[in-house]
């Protein structure tokens, strides 16, 4: 059963297309056989004899009249389109003809786009990395270079050819960069200043930025290598550029570097490059002790936050002796604030837990434990006989680095991804045995855009399990961060969390209510 | 750029990857591009360093190459029949569209236009007749561009067609197209009816002589000038030929009402001329062919110099590597169908038109023809989007043919079919579609990506030339 009804609108046009592209929209309703829309000349009327929808009051129509066809399944459907026809021809005719940025296909098509590119970032799949960072340098642009899983033949190739042409490579595996205030990557909005950092490690450049920033100093550019830039294979290559060039920066007055410790052969040529400089060089060389870091001409810290008030102290013309009753007076406050929370710990509560979504933060929490309550399980620990068997399961005291790629395949960092690590914190604060649960709380571009609405949930809810256990949440990120830091402070206080400025700081008070 | 001149300038980056990377740059008020990106197209390491390792006299070549094409002149001179001027025509040849092909793989529009073509000819009574003798091997086919000549969809030319012969001016070189016939069902689309042969017929008697003489009477009409002209008002010259088509009714008019014995006939041509906005194709088609010939066989570029279907095959023939074809499967094109057909009607991609993209028009030319966006997506910015896409894999932009929205920049000309791999990035081609079976003729209208496998083919043939 079918039934065609039409309609003739005098004087109205649609171009020859338009109305393909009608007639294709009206044939997806619900109960159309086939329609069609045509302007009245002979030659289309020949057209809708041939499919049947020829209508003898389109018989003396001409080419200035439009005419609707349909044979639908019922009346109903064919005077509802009928009655509504100019609707639908608005649809077509005031389609959105926004002309937004075009998106290049290729570097060398944003080349075209943007001749004067000058800085060139890299977040595909690494096996295509290298190919892009060459096409990069090639054209005189730097390259930062975010994917991992580059070799380091290719990192090493990209390097030496950068490093001819005076262009910084940073990365691969670079995570944080800012270059002439630009937050590149996973970056922290900070203050502008006299502070250059040059940095191996991500959450170390990170934390130390924003420390710098929140103490009212400012960074004039914070160099990202890559971690392997500093073992033997890569020499330090981009390490050294990158110090030479803040050297020889107008706007840099005091040098920061980050790393793990370098290869000796590597730190002997950092040494030799420090010699030269006449500005302050302030080091953390995470795990290298201070003789080492000592030698190489640096002002040792022990550290990340202690590195960032040195710098920030220098930064401002104050001397090194000038923030040491300040730290002095923090330690205090620490260890009062331990003191009262053990008050209410059951006897059982002993272990630690910490679950960490920067590797940095991980490794510096593992050294400041060491110090207060000797070496704890991990999955990246600092020895090698407290490496935990199954990442998942802790054991006694543990800290967990959840950015570690047997957490990430698959999913998105924890930095971004909070889900993994929620489960966690139940699941640690379901263990009668445990008395402290420390988490980093990373903030800046990048990371996620609601860290508080992500954790107060798994805070709230291991505070219900064990109403004893204490929290604690250190905060990587600045004011001015998309997150803002002060909201997220409130939230999680709210919560029932323990807010540490800083990952030292929250890690001695951990170790303090342990010990 | 050392890194201390970096530290004193503003930050310009391109993104690759994250997406999210370039917002928040844009976020924090630094200029940002941020690269649609795709891995490339698989191919031999050993292919790509034979490339790496001759890129400069691959860049030499292709600029060569492109030189050549930008310099080009088409300008129509005149009109005769096939078999008079067409190169190596024979009179039991028949010229057909894209690359060679047996009677056993051809298409149904292709074989349809054949046998159509045959009874025009008089060498068949009818379709029964047309098709033994079609598959008899009597009759000679091969492709047109392989005779300086170039025809839409199924692009048949048989020994008494009437043709347009244009010459390159700067070259000498000369292209041949027969007459378009106008939409529907036509020979080109597959058509063969009675209608279809009388039309042809009154084009050979009418409508030829009737333009030989006025074209004579004008001695040359300058073709480049006149696409030029068209890509100003809105034509691309593949799918839309409305103003070309005006362009070439407001120079020949005068020409065709001084030179005609018969007003009536000169009345009959201008409507037929006026009727048919696709008349001018069969001039910017040859136009292209007449100006990419002489840039054929140049060592060392890889620069692509036809693109064409047969509805069958796709064909690729580049400027450094002769006269081989490299094929792969057609495609069947999203189009916009007429009433009472679908998809599912359509056969695949089938024509030589596609010249015109490969010269840097349709397609390429998109963003001048705001008329036509509803076969790119409805708007616009759909359609600069092609155009813009174009120029990630061509080597030249053109001199002559521009683009008025886009500051009257000159349109993507020169395909590198190293680009195209290295981008995943395939040309873009307006086309027409025909119905799949013989004798039916056009469904719809529409565009499509080229296959990528006959430019790997490309690709793959021009490396070993470097070896």
């Amino acid at each position: 059963m079918s039934i065609i009804k039409g309609k003739i609108l005098s004087g109205e046009y649609l171009d020859s297309i338009t109305l393909l592209v009608v007639t294709e929209e009206m044939n997806k309703t619900k109960g159309v056989i086939e329609s069609s829309v045509v302007m009245g000349s002979r030659e289309n009327k020949a057209i809708l004899q041939n499919s049947g929808l020829m209508l003898p009051e389109f018989k003396d129509t001409t080419d200035n009249d439009l005419l609707v066809c349909i044979k639908a399944e019922t009346e109903e459907v064919s005077t509802d389109i009928l009655d509504n026809i100019q609707t639908i021809f608005k649809k077509f005719r005031n389609s959105d003809e926004n002309t937004e940025d075009y998106s290049p296909k290729s570097f060398d098509g944003a080349i075209k786009l943007m001749p004067e590119a000058n800085l060139s970032l890299i977040s595909i799949a690494g096996k295509y990395a290298t190919r892009e960072a060459m096409k990069a340098l090639k054209s005189g642009l730097h390259v930062m270079i975010f994917s991992d899983n580059v070799s380091i033949e290719d990192e090493l190739k990209l390097k030496q050819y950068g490093a001819s042409k005076g262009l910084l490579v940073m990365g691969p595996d670079c995570g944080t960069a800012i270059i002439n205030g630009a937050p590149l990557a996973f970056a922290n909005v900070v203050n502008r200043d006299n502070i250059g950092i040059v940095a191996a490690s991500g959450t170390g450049l990170q934390e130390i930025s924003c420390i710098i920033s929140n103490e009212g100093a400012g960074i004039s550019q914070a160099i990202g290598t890559g971690g392997r830039d500093v073992k033997k294979e890569i020499g330090g290559i981009m390490f050294l550029q990158a110090l030479q060039a803040l050297n020889e920066d107008k706007e840099t007055e005091v040098i920061v570097l980050v790393s793990k410790p370098p290869h000796e052969d590597v730190l002997k040529k950092i040494a030799f490059e420090i010699k030269k400089i006449k500005k302050p060089v302030v080091a953390i060389f995470i795990g290298a002790s201070a003789e080492v870091i000592k030698a190489s001409g640096a002002i040792p810290a022990s550290t990340l936050e202690e590195t960032a008030l040195i710098a920030a102290a220098l930064s401002k013309g104050k001397k090194i002796e000038d923030i040491k009753p300040e730290l002095e007076k923090a330690e205090v406050a620490i260890k009062t604030l331990a003191s009262n929370l053990l008050k209410n710990k059951k006897n059982m509560q002993k272990y630690l837990r910490g679950l960490f979504s920067g590797g940095t933060l991980c490794d510096e929490t593992q050294l400041i434990l060491k110090e207060h309550i000797g070496y704890v399980y991990s999955n990246t620990p600092l020895n090698k006989d407290f490496k935990l068997m199954d990442a998942w399961k802790s054991k006694e005291n543990s800290v967990v680095d959840m950015g570690d790629d047997e957490f990430t395949v698959g999913r998105p960092h924890p930095m971004i991804d909070f889900s993994l690590r929620n489960k966690k914190i139940v699941e640690e604060a379901s263990d009668p045995e445990v008395a402290v649960i420390l988490l980093d709380v990373v903030l800046g571009y990048g990371s996620n855009l609601n860290p508080a609405s992500e954790l107060v949930p798994a805070i709230t809810k291991a505070k219900e399990i064990s109403p004893e256990i204490t929290i604690i949440c250190s905060i990587t990120g600045t004011e001015s961060d998309p997150q803002n830091r002060a909201d997220v402070n409130r939230r999680l206080e709210n919560a029932g969390a323990i807010v540490m400025q800083t990952n030292a700081s929250a890690s001695k008070l951990a170790a303090y209510i342990i010990k | 750029m050392s890194i201390n001149d970096l530290f004193g300038k503003d930050l310009k980056v391109v993104n690759t990857g994250l997406s999210s990377f370039a917002e928040n740059l844009k976020h924090s008020g630094v200029e940002t591009v941020n690269v649609d990106w795709k891995p490339s197209v698989n191919v031999r390491p050993d292919y790509l360093n034979l490339i790496e390792d001759n890129s400069d006299k691959i860049a030499a070549a292709n600029k060569k190459t492109t030189d050549i094409i930008l310099k080009g002149m088409p300008v129509l001179v005149g009109l005769d029949i096939a078999i008079n001027v067409i190169p190596g025509m024979k009179k039991n040849m028949i010229l057909h569209s894209g690359p060679p092909i047996t009677w056993d793989r051809m298409c149904g529009p292709t074989r349809g236009a054949i046998m159509g073509a045959l009874i025009y000819e008089g060498m068949a009574k009818n379709i029964e007749e047309a098709e033994k003798i079609a598959s008899s091997g009597k009759i000679e086919f091969a492709p047109c561009h392989e005779h300086s000549s170039v025809g839409p969809m199924a692009g048949i030319i048989s020994p008494s067609m009437p043709v347009f012969i244009i010459k390159n001016e700067a070259f000498g070189n000369y292209a041949y197209c027969t007459l378009n016939e106008g939409l529907g069902k036509v020979l080109r689309y597959g058509a063969f009816g009675e209608d279809v042969i009388t039309r042809l017929k009154w084009m050979e008697q009418v409508l030829y002589p009737t333009l030989k003489r006025a074209v004579e009477k004008l001695g040359r009409i300058d073709l480049k000038n006149m696409i030029a002209q068209a890509l100003h008002m809105g034509d691309e010259v593949h799918n839309r030929n409305r103003a070309g088509t005006s362009l070439f009714f407001r120079a020949i008019a005068p020409a065709i009402m001084r030179t005609t014995d018969n007003l009536e006939d000169a009345a009959k041509v201008l409507e037929f001329i006026n009727g048919n906005d696709h008349f001018f194709l069969n001039l910017s088609m040859p136009a292209s062919k007449a100006v990419l010939d002489p840039a054929r066989n140049i060592k060392y570029s890889s620069v692509v110099v036809v693109m064409a279907r047969n509805g069958t095959d796709f064909g690729v023939q580049l400027s450094g590597t002769g006269d081989t074809w490299f094929t792969g499967a057609a495609l069947v094109p999203d189009a916009l169908y007429f009433p009472g057909y679908t998809k599912a009607d359509a056969n695949p991609d089938i024509g030589d038109s596609a010249i015109t993209e490969t010269g840097g028009l349709g397609g390429f030319a998109i963003a001048a023809a705001p008329a036509i966006v509803q076969f790119v997506g409805g708007s616009a910015k759909d359609a600069i989007s092609y155009t813009m896409q174009m120029y990630e894999i061509t080597v030249a932009e053109n001199n002559m043919y521009q683009i008025p929205y886009l500051n009257f920049r000159g349109t993507p000309t020169g395909i590198d079919v190293i680009k195209v791999i290295d981008k995943s990035l395939t040309p873009f081609i307006d086309t027409g579609v025909a119905h799949k079976n013989p004798g039916v003729g056009q469904v719809g209208a529409g565009v499509l990506s080229a296959p990528i496998e006959p430019f790997v083919k490309a690709f793959e043939g021009f490396a070993e030339t470097l070896k």
